[in-house]
C-alpha cells in the first residue's frame, strides 16, 4: 500500500473516485437483476440521504462511527500495521464505557461523561496493544492476532451482558446509562449527537499528531521504512505499539458513540460491521484523516439512503453492503483502475 | 574445442544504469570459464539473461551454433542450461530430494515415484562426488551441502552448460577445495562450467579462461595459462582516470576515536567480526578497503549501534560507546553515510525536509513543547543545507524517491555533516553516483577532515580509498590484515591484501602487517 | 472424578464434535490450499456463507441436494476466483480482497434472499443430504455410537482430508504447490508457473469452503439462514493455523474446536460461562502462533504477491 504525504496527490483523489463509480456501476447490475430501473433506485438512494436537513442528520450519524473506526485502520496502516481488530476493539470500548455509565451515579456530567468516554478508549487500546506486542517482541503478524481477538472480544462482551451486567430485561441488553454520561443529541429527531463533534476533533488531533509532531514522524517512518527509522535512532517495536494502542483508542471510540450517544446502553452484537466497514474508509480516504471523513459520509449516506430505498423501491437494502464490498475490491486493485484511467485518456 | 555457446552484444538497461554494454562472450564446450569483476559489472545480470530470469534489451544467443531465444528459465532448462544462484534457490522445509526433483518429477500418474527418485538422486550423487543427506531438510543441512545440491539440481536435469555464480563466497575454504574437486570432475565428464567470482587466486586455481567485465563491459578474455594475478587485478579494477582529489597532507591531531578486539554477529548469529582494532585522529581519513562481506558492514553498524558487539570496546574521546542504540550514538555527534541509502539512509517516501532531520528529529530547534514539531525550522534547515549541498531542484517539499542517486547522497551526506560531527563513517559513499556527484561528495568528505573530523572511510572502490585516504587499512575474512600510510599503499599491494592473497598464508599466526603505528 | 469424565467425553458429546467439526474440516482444508500456495485467505468466511446460500437455492429449484452439493463447489469456486483475480494479477493486498469478499458475501446471500424469496432471516425448508449408517462400524461397541451414524457429508470431510494429505504430499502437483507457497522465485526457476498454482490452489480453496458452507444449510439443518456460518469460517482459518497448516493438524484442531463447542452447555451447567469455552480456540491460535505450543509457522511467501523481473 502506497501512502503519501500529508496533503492528498491528484491522483489519489481520483482513484478513489473512480472506484465508486465503478462499484456503483456493478450495483447497478444487480438493480437490473430484480427489475427496477438503477437510475431511479440511486436517486432515492442519495436524495433520502444527501438533500434535506433530516437526512444530512441521518448521514452524519451513520458517518460518526465509521470515522472513528476509518481513522483507527488509517493510523495502523501509517505505521505499517494492518489492524482488523476495529471491531473487537469497539466492543470492549463499548462495554468499558457502559460499565462506567451505569455504575457511578452523583456525578456531574462534566466529570461522569468524559470518564465513560476515556475508560472506552482505554480498554479499547489496553486490547489493541496485545496484538501490537506480540508483533513487536515476537514478530506475529497482526492481521490473524487481530481477528482472533474479535471473537475473543465477541465472546467476553456476551457474557458480561448476558451476566453479571445483564439489565432485567429478557432481552441480551445492559440497563440504560444514568444522563450523565449521555452524548447530547444534537439534532432531534435524527440521532446525531455529540459524537460527532469528537469525531471531527479526532480527524484534526490524528492530523497533527501525525504530521506535526515528533511521535507522528516516528510512526511514519517505522511505516515506511523501518530499517531507515532504525538508523535514524527510532525504535520500531516502541512505535508498532503505540500505534496499535492509539488505533484501538481511536476504534473504542465508535463503540463508545453508540452505546453513549445512540443506544444508551450496551446490546449484544449491536455493531453493523462498524470495525471493517473501518477498513474500507480508510481505504476509500486514502489513510487520510480528511479522506477518512468524506469515505465516512459516503458510507453513511449509503446507509441511510438505502432505508428508504427499500421502502420506496423493490431494492434490498443490502445493495449497499455489495456497493461497499466491491468499493473496497476496486480502490485496493489500483492496478486496475489507473489502468482504466489510462485507456480513458489515450482514447 | 568449439564453441558451446556464444553471446552476441548483450545490453541490459536498468532504470539509471547499463547493466550490460554489448557484450560478446564465447564460451567454449567443457571448459571452465571464469567470469570475473567487481561487484555491480554485470557478472549476474548476464548470467540471469542466459538462464532466461532476465530478458535482454539487444544482442542474440547461440546455443551449439543455433540462434536461441531464452525467455523462461523452463526453456534454459531444456537447453541443458543448470544455475546455481549466489543466493541459492532452495525450498527450505522440503527435503534434499523433493528439491532435487521439483518441476522435473519422475511419476506415475501424478503420484511422484519417491523411490526411483531417491535412487536416481543417490545415483548421482555417488557418480559426480556430490555428498548430500538426500532425505534430510534443506534447512537442516550446511551452507555446503546445500550448495552441491544445487549442483545436483543442475545434473538431474542434465544440464551439460553450468552456471556457478559466486558459488565460493559462502563457503569456507575446505568446501572451497570441495567444490573444486567436485568442478574437475565435472569438466571430465564433459560439463561446460561458467564460474563467477572475484577472487583472483580462484581464477588461477581452476579456470582454463578468464572473462572480465567492469562496469557492464567485457574488458577480455585471456587464456588462465598466459595470464598473471597482477594483469587481471588491473583489469577488473581498471586503471583508467584515477580520480584525483586535491586535498593538502592531514594534520593528525589527538586520538579521537578507537575500537579494540571487536567481534561482531550479523543477525543469523555467524560471526563477522573477529577482533578489529583500529584508530583514528582528529583530522585524519582511515580508509578500510576490503571485498565487500569481508565483515565491514557489521563493524559499521555495531559501531553505530545497529549492531551488538559481542566483545571489545569502542570509544570516542576516551569515552566508552558500545552498544548504546542508536540514537544515543547519534547524540555524540557520529555522522554516517550508511553504505545503502534506500534501506538505511533515507525514507524515500518523505519528503527533503523530513530526510534532513532523520535522527535529529527529537532535537531542538526541530520540535518544541509537547513533542510539536516546528515546521519553521525544519524548513530553515532543509533550505540551507539543499542549497549548501548543491540539492536539484532545490525543492524541499518534494518526495526524495523522485530525486536521481547522486542528489539523494547529497541529502544523506548534507545531513550527516550538518551537525559538525567529530567522527564521522562513510560507507560506500559513492556507490552507484556519477562522476559529478562523486567529485562532490569527494570534496565534502576532505572538507569535513579538514574541519578536524576524524573520518573511517569503508568502501570497496580501490581509487576512492587511494585518493580520499591518510591511513588505509585492509580487511579480511573478519580481520584488519594489513595497514599502511598512503604514501606506501598502491593497487597492487592493497590488491592482493584484498583478495586473501597474503592474508591467506599469514593466517596461521594471525600476523599483521602494521604501517605507522 | 471418573463420573465427570463419562459426563463430558461420551458418546453422544464425541459424535456431536464431529457433527460440530465437519464444516471447520472442510473449510480449514480450503485455508490449506490457499496458504500452502503463498496466498492469505481469509475470505473463507464469505467463500462458506455463498456456498451455503447456494446450496439451499440449487436444492430448493432442484429438489436435489446434491446438485445443491455441486451449487455450492462452483460457487465457492467462484469466490475463489474472485480472490485470485484480486490477489495474484492485481496485486491487491490479500487481507483487503478477504475482508472484501465476506462483506460481499453478508451482503448478497441476504439480499438474493429477500429477492427471491421475500424473506429477511430464514429460508423456506429445503430436502437435504442423507443420514447415513455405516454397516459393521455401527455395531462396534464404544466406537458404533459415535462414527456410526452420521450424514454423509461428514464422512465425505474425512475422506477429504485423507486425500487434501495425498495430494499435498505424494503427488507432483502438491509438491509444486507446497514450494511456490515457500519460495516462489525457487519454483519459478525450475520453471513451474507461479501465478497458474496460485490461481488453481486459490479456486479450490474457495470450493472446499462452499463444501464447509453446505454442509450447513443442506446437511446439518435444511435452510439458510441470515450470518449463518457465524465466524465458522475464521474458526476453520485458526483450525488451519493450529494444525500448522496440515491437513491431518486442521483435523485435529477441528475436533477439539467441535469439541469445545459440543461440551460448553453441559459445562455451564457447571458454572462455566459458555462463552469462556468458545473463545477457546481463538486464544489457542494466539498461543500456538506466538511460539508457545510448537511453532506454528506460516508458509514463507505467504502474502507476497509474485513479481516476476
Amino acid at each position: 500500500m502506497k501512502l503519501e504525504q500529508s496533503s492528498l496527490t491528484s491522483r489519489e483523489i481520483l482513484t478513489p473516485i473512480v472506484s465508486v463509480i465503478l462499484a456503483l456501476l456493478v450495483g447497478a447490475i444487480f438493480i437490473l437483476i430484480v427489475g427496477e430501473n438503477p437510475i431511479e433506485a440511486y436517486r432515492v438512494l442519495f436524495s433520502n440521504s444527501l438533500v434535506g436537513m433530516d437526512s444530512i442528520a441521518a448521514t452524519l450519524q451513520r458517518a460518526t462511527p465509521l470515522i472513528f473506526t476509518g481513522l483507527a485502520v488509517a493510523f495502523a496502516f501509517r505505521c505499517g500495521l494492518f489492524n482488523i481488530g476495529a471491531e473487537g476493539q469497539l466492543y470492549v470500548g463499548a462495554m468499558a464505557a457502559v460499565i462506567v455509565g451505569i455504575t457511578f451515579s452523583g456525578l456531574p456530567k462534566v466529570i461522569h461523561l468524559p470518564m465513560a468516554v476515556l475508560a472506552g478508549m482505554a480498554a479499547g487500546g489496553i486490547w489493541a496493544s496485545v496484538p501490537g506486542l506480540l508483533k513487536a517482541k515476537l514478530g506475529v503478524h497482526e492481521v490473524i492476532n487481530t481477528i482472533m481477538m474479535n471473537f475473543i472480544a465477541y465472546f467476553l462482551t456476551d457474557y458480561l451482558v448476558t451476566g453479571p451486567f445483564h439489565g432485567g430485561r429478557w432481552t441480551p441488553e445492559t440497563a440504560r446509562i444514568l444522563p450523565t454520561a449521555e452524548l447530547s443529541r444534537l439534532l432531534p429527531p435524527s440521532r446525531l449527537n455529540t459524537g460527532i463533534i469528537i469525531a471531527i476533533a479526532a480527524i484534526i488531533i490524528v492530523y497533527i499528531f501525525l504530521w506535526r509532531t515528533r511521535l507522528g514522524y516516528e510512526i511514519r517512518a517505522v511505516g515506511f521504512n523501518p530499517t531507515a527509522a532504525e538508523y535514524g535512532g527510532i525504535s520500531i517495536s516502541r512505535n508498532m505499539i503505540m500505534a496499535m494502542v492509539f488505533s484501538g483508542a481511536l476504534a473504542s471510540l465508535a463503540g463508545v458513540e453508540q452505546i453513549l450517544g445512540v443506544h444508551g446502553r450496551f446490546i449484544q452484537r449491536f455493531s453493523p460491521d462498524l470495525g471493517f466497514m473501518g477498513i474500507a474508509v480508510a481505504l476509500l480516504g486514502k489513510n487520510h484523516p480528511v479522506g477518512v471523513f468524506f469515505a465516512a459520509v459516503l458510507f453513511g449516506a449509503l446507509r441511510t439512503g438505502a432505508a428508504a430505498m427499500d421502502r420506496l423501491t423493490d431494492v434490498p437494502r443490502e445493495l449497499v453492503v455489495i456497493i461497499q464490498a466491491l468499493i473496497i475490491m476496486f480502490v485496493a486493485a489500483e492496478e486496475l483502475t489507473r489502468r482504466l484511467m489510462q485507456r480513458r485518456r489515450r482514447a | 574445442m568449439q564453441n558451446i555457446l556464444e553471446l552476441k552484444n548483450i545490453t541490459k538497461r536498468f532504470p539509471g544504469v547499463v547493466a550490460n554494454d554489448k557484450i560478446s562472450l564465447d564460451i567454449r564446450a567443457g571448459e571452465i570459464h571464469a567470469l570475473v569483476g567487481e561487484n555491480g559489472s554485470g557478472k549476474s545480470t548476464l548470467m540471469n539473461i542466459l538462464y532466461g530470469l532476465y530478458n535482454a534489451d539487444e544482442g542474440e544467443i547461440f546455443l551449439r551454433g543455433e540462434k536461441t531465444k531464452i525467455t523462461e528459465p523452463r526453456q534454459a532448462i531444456d537447453h541443458g542450461i543448470g544455475m546455481v544462484f549466489q543466493h541459492f534457490m532452495l525450498v527450505e522445509p522440503l527435503t534434499v530430494f523433493e528439491n532435487v526433483i521439483l518441476g522435473s518429477e519422475p511419476q506415475k500418474r501424478g503420484f511422484i515415484d519417491f523411490r526411483g527418485a531417491e535412487k536416481e538422486v543417490a545415483r548421482l550423487s555417488r557418480e559426480y562426488g556430490l555428498r548430500v543427506e538426500t532425505g534430510a531438510r534443506v534447512e537442516d543441512i550446511s551452507v555446503g551441502q546445500q550448495q552441491r545440491l544445487e549442483i545436483l539440481k543442475a545434473l538431474y536435469r542434465k544440464a551439460d552448460i553450468l552456471i556457478l555464480d559466486e558459488p565460493t563466497a559462502v563457503l569456507t575454504p575446505q568446501e572451497t577445495e570441495e567444490l573444486f574437486g567436485v568442478m574437475r570432475n565435472l569438466k571430465e565428464q564433459g560439463t561446460t562450467i561458467i564460474f563467477i567470482t572475484h577472487k583472483i587466486r580462484e581464477v588461477l586455481e581452476i579456470s582454463d579462461r578468464v572473462s572480465v567485465l567492469r562496469r557492464g563491459k567485457l574488458v577480455g578474455t585471456k587464456n588462465t595459462s598466459e595470464t598473471d594475478r597482477p594483469e587481471l587485478a588491473e583489469m577488473m579494477v581498471g586503471r583508467e582516470v584515477l580520480l584525483r582529489v586535491e586535498k593538502e597532507k592531514a594534520q593528525p591531531g589527538e586520538k579521537v576515536f578507537s575500537v579494540s578486539d571487536l567481534e561482531v554477529r550479523d543477525q543469523r548469529g555467524t560471526k563477522r567480526v573477529k577482533g578489529v582494532s583500529l584508530e583514528i585522529r582528529e583530522g585524519e581519513i582511515l580508509g578500510i578497503a576490503g571485498v565487500e562481506g569481508n565483515g565491514q558492514q557489521e563493524m559499521v553498524e555495531a559501531i553505530t549501534g545497529l549492531l551488538r558487539a559481542d566483545k571489545g570496546k569502542i570509544t570516542l574521546e576516551g569515552k566508552e560507546l558500545q552498544n548504546l542504540n542508536a540514537m544515543q550514538i547519534k547524540k555524540k555527534r557520529i555522522g554516517y553515510i550508511p553504505e545503502d541509502r534506500h534501506k538505511r539512509g533515507l525514507i524515500l517516501d518523505f519528503n527533503v525536509a523530513d530526510n534532513m532531520i532523520l535522527g535529529f528529529h527529537t532535537e531542538p530547534p526541530f520540535v518544541q513543547r509537547f513533542f510539536i514539531r516546528d515546521e519553521r525550522a525544519i524548513k530553515e534547515n532543509a533550505g540551507r543545507l539543499v542549497e549548501e549541498y548543491d540539492v536539484r531542484p532545490p525543492n524541499i517539499q518534494q518526495q526524495v524517491s523522485t530525486f536521481s542517486g547522486g542528489n539523494q547522497q547529497k541529502i544523506v551526506a548534507a545531513r550527516e555533516f550538518s551537525r559538525k560531527p567529530k567522527f564521522l563513517i562513510c560507507s560506500q559513499p559513492t556507490r552507484g553516483l556519477d562522476i559529478g556527484a562523486i567529485e562532490f561528495i569527494h570534496k565534502q568528505v576532505i572538507d569535513q577532515r579538514d574541519k578536524g573530523a576524524a573520518i573511517l572511510l569503508v568502501s570497496a572502490e580501490l581509487d576512492e580509498i587511494l585518493s580520499l585516504s591518510d591511513r588505509i587499512a585492509v580487511m579480511y575474512e573478519g580481520r584488519i590484515v594489513g595497514e599502511m600510510p598512503v604514501e606506501e599503499a598502491d593497487e597492487k599491494k592493497l590488491g592482493s591484501l584484498m583478495l586473501g592473497g597474503e592474508a591467506r598464508k599469514d593466517r596461521g599466526g594471525d600476523t599483521v602487517e602494521t604501517g605507522t603505528e | 472424578m471418573w463420573d465427570y469424565l463419562v459426563y463430558f467425553v461420551n458418546a453422544t458429546v464425541l459424535a456431536a464434535a464431529l457433527r460440530m467439526a465437519t464444516p471447520l474440516i472442510l473449510t480449514s482444508m480450503g485455508g490449506i490450499f490457499a496458504e500452502r500456495s503463498g496466498v492469505i485467505n481469509i475470505g473463507l468466511e464469505g467463500m462458506m456463507l455463498v456456498g451455503a446460500f447456494t446450496g439451499m437455492l440449487t436444492s430448493y429449484f432442484t429438489g436435489q441436494p446434491w446438485l445443491g452439493l455441486i451449487g455450492a463447489l462452483l460457487a465457492g469456486a467462484l469466490m475463489g476466483l474472485v480472490h485470485a483475480v484480486a490477489s495474484v494479477t492485481y496485486k491487491v493486498n490479500q487481507v483487503v480482497s478477504g475482508t472484501a469478499i465476506n462483506i460481499f458475501a453478508g451482503g448478497v446471500t441476504v439480499f438474493l434472499l429477500r429477492w427471491i424469496f421475500d424473506v429477511a432471516g430464514t429460508s423456506p425448508a429445503v430436502s437435504r443430504l442423507p443420514v447415513v449408517t455405516i454397516p459393521l462400524i455401527n455395531r462396534i461397541p464404544l466406537i458404533g455410537p459415535i462414527f456410526g451414524t452420521h450424514n454423509i457429508m461428514v464422512y465425505m470431510a474425512l475422506i477429504i482430508v485423507v486425500l487434501v494429505h495425498i495430494f499435498l504430499f505424494r503427488t507432483v502437483w502438491g509438491l509444486r504447490l507446497r514450494s511456490v507457497g515457500e519460495h516462489p522465485k525457487a519454483a519459478d526457476t525450475v520453471g513451474i508457473n507461479v501465478f497458474l498454482t496460485r490461481y488453481l490452489a486459490v479456486i479450490v480453496s474457495g470450493a472446499m469452503a462452499g463444501l464447509g458452507g453446505a454442509y450447513l444449510s443442506i446437511a446439518h439443518l435444511s435452510r439458510f439462514g441470515d450470518q449463518m456460518t457465524a465466524g465458522r469460517g475464521f474458526i476453520a482459518l485458526a483450525a488451519m493455523i493450529f494444525g500448522k497448516w496440515t491437513p491431518f493438524g486442521a483435523l485435529g484442531a477441528s475436533l477439539l474446536f467441535g469439541f469445545a463447542n459440543a461440551v460448553q452447555m453441559r459445562l455451564q451447567e457447571l458454572g462455566i460461562p459458555s462463552q469462556f469455552v468458545q473463545m477457546v480456540p481463538y486464544i489457542l491460535t494466539m498461543v500456538a502462533l506466538a511460539g508457545f505450543i510448537g511453532r506454528a509457522t506460516p508458509p514463507k511467501a505467504i502474502g507476497k504477491p509474485y513479481e516476476k523481473e
